[in-house]
């Protein structure tokens, strides 16, 4: 097993799914490229690592991707018991307002895996607002966005996977 | 005077980012580099200019893109393209829906099943396959998403095997990131 989706949906060996999956394995390369794009990039920019992982395992609990979570909450793991100090993964609590910019992150995170059709200028505004830089701002979205994707693949895969 | 663009449509629209475009000019290597990948015969977009202030993920997203929507094999073009206008019509990406409604109408040579869809949603008057391609790539697209074993079985009643269920989850899902992005990092506009 090679690449995160296919180990978090069990995706079976072989078969009708292992086969279309290898019709794919360029594309599917390219999403396990994406993921450490997002993830774990060499440049994070003003996202460490940690905070990656952090909001990764929130979306994943919020989108109820029993494989994903477990594959984040591992990442999260690896950095340390200081990584998450806020409990941020999970998915009911929230920064306080003395840490406005992870308060406005976590707020973009949540708007935008949650009900991405709702979110406006407004919202980039308070990034920016919370001192998060235009790079910041796109690196986050990128984030999100991926791993919206990612739990998405993985949830078909678990479910077409389980069938064979 | 442009006006911000709430109805869906298949006239495409302009993209207004709120986040500054990158100057070429001034890019990075990184960034440079990322931007190669992107066809060289057209200007390059403000929108692929905000993507380049994350060098990274830009250099991947080109091939991935493509391919998800146009390798050989598998699941029909216009199929594919359907995939993406579910999950833009559930995120209300009005750019997104708006050009691969108009993809979807070229191949097909007729709009009256994206003019339904933007009209009616999952109400709309299809036939039976396009209706359960557009119905599992909108519940897929909520959140949590939605795949059940009978969704999938929906999709193999109308004949869809395990390649096109993959590659219509691919592309369906491709759009949920690109929404993602493009509603949320700018809006889109009329004139200019």
């Amino acid at each position: 097993m090679t690449n995160v989706i296919e180990a978090a949906a069990n995706v079976p060996s072989t078969g009708p799914l292992a086969d279309a999956l290898g019709m794919r394995s360029k594309l599917m390369d390219l999403t396990q490229a994406s993921y450490k794009a997002a993830l774990l990039p060499s440049d994070p920019g003003g996202l460490a690592l940690e905070t990656r992982a952090v909001f990764a395992c929130r979306m994943a609990k919020v989108c109820q991707q029993e494989g994903l979570t477990r594959h984040y909450a591992e990442l999260l793991s690896s950095y340390g018991s200081e990584a998450d100090p806020l409990s941020l993964a999970t998915t009911d609590s929230h920064p306080p307002a003395s840490e406005p910019r992870l308060a406005a992150m976590v707020s973009y995170v949540d708007l935008v895996t949650r009900s991405p059709k709702d979110a406006s200028e407004s919202d980039i505004e308070r990034l920016r607002k919370a001192d998060i830089n235009e790079s910041d701002i796109v690196r986050l979205a990128g984030l999100v966005a991926f791993v919206n994707y990612q739990l998405r693949v993985a949830a078909v895969l678990s479910v077409m996977g389980e069938a064979q | 005077m442009s006006r911000v663009i709430h109805k869906f449509t298949t006239r495409v629209p302009t993209w207004r980012p709120h986040v500054t475009p990158i100057d070429y000019e001034q890019a990075t290597p990184a960034q440079r580099e990322a931007l190669k990948e992107t066809p060289s015969n057209t200007k390059i977009s403000d929108y692929v200019l905000v993507l380049a202030h994350d060098p990274e993920s830009l250099r991947i997203r080109t091939s991935l893109f493509n391919g998800i929507m146009y390798d050989k094999g598998g699941l029909a073009r216009e199929e594919r393209e359907l995939g993406a206008v579910a999950a833009s019509v559930v995120n209300r990406c009005i750019y997104c829906a708006a050009v691969h409604a108009q993809r979807y109408n070229n191949i097909v040579g007729d709009d009256r099943v994206m003019g339904d869809i933007f009209l009616r949603g999952k109400e709309a008057d299809l036939d039976p396959r396009t209706r359960a391609i557009l119905k599992f790539g909108m519940r897929l697209s909520e959140c949590p998403p939605n795949v059940t074993q009978e969704d999938i079985g929906s999709l193999k009643e109308v004949g869809l095997n395990d390649q096109e269920i993959l590659d219509l989850t691919l592309s369906t899902t491709l759009f949920g990131w690109a929404n993602r992005l493009m509603h949320t990092l700018g809006e889109p506009v009329s004139g200019k």
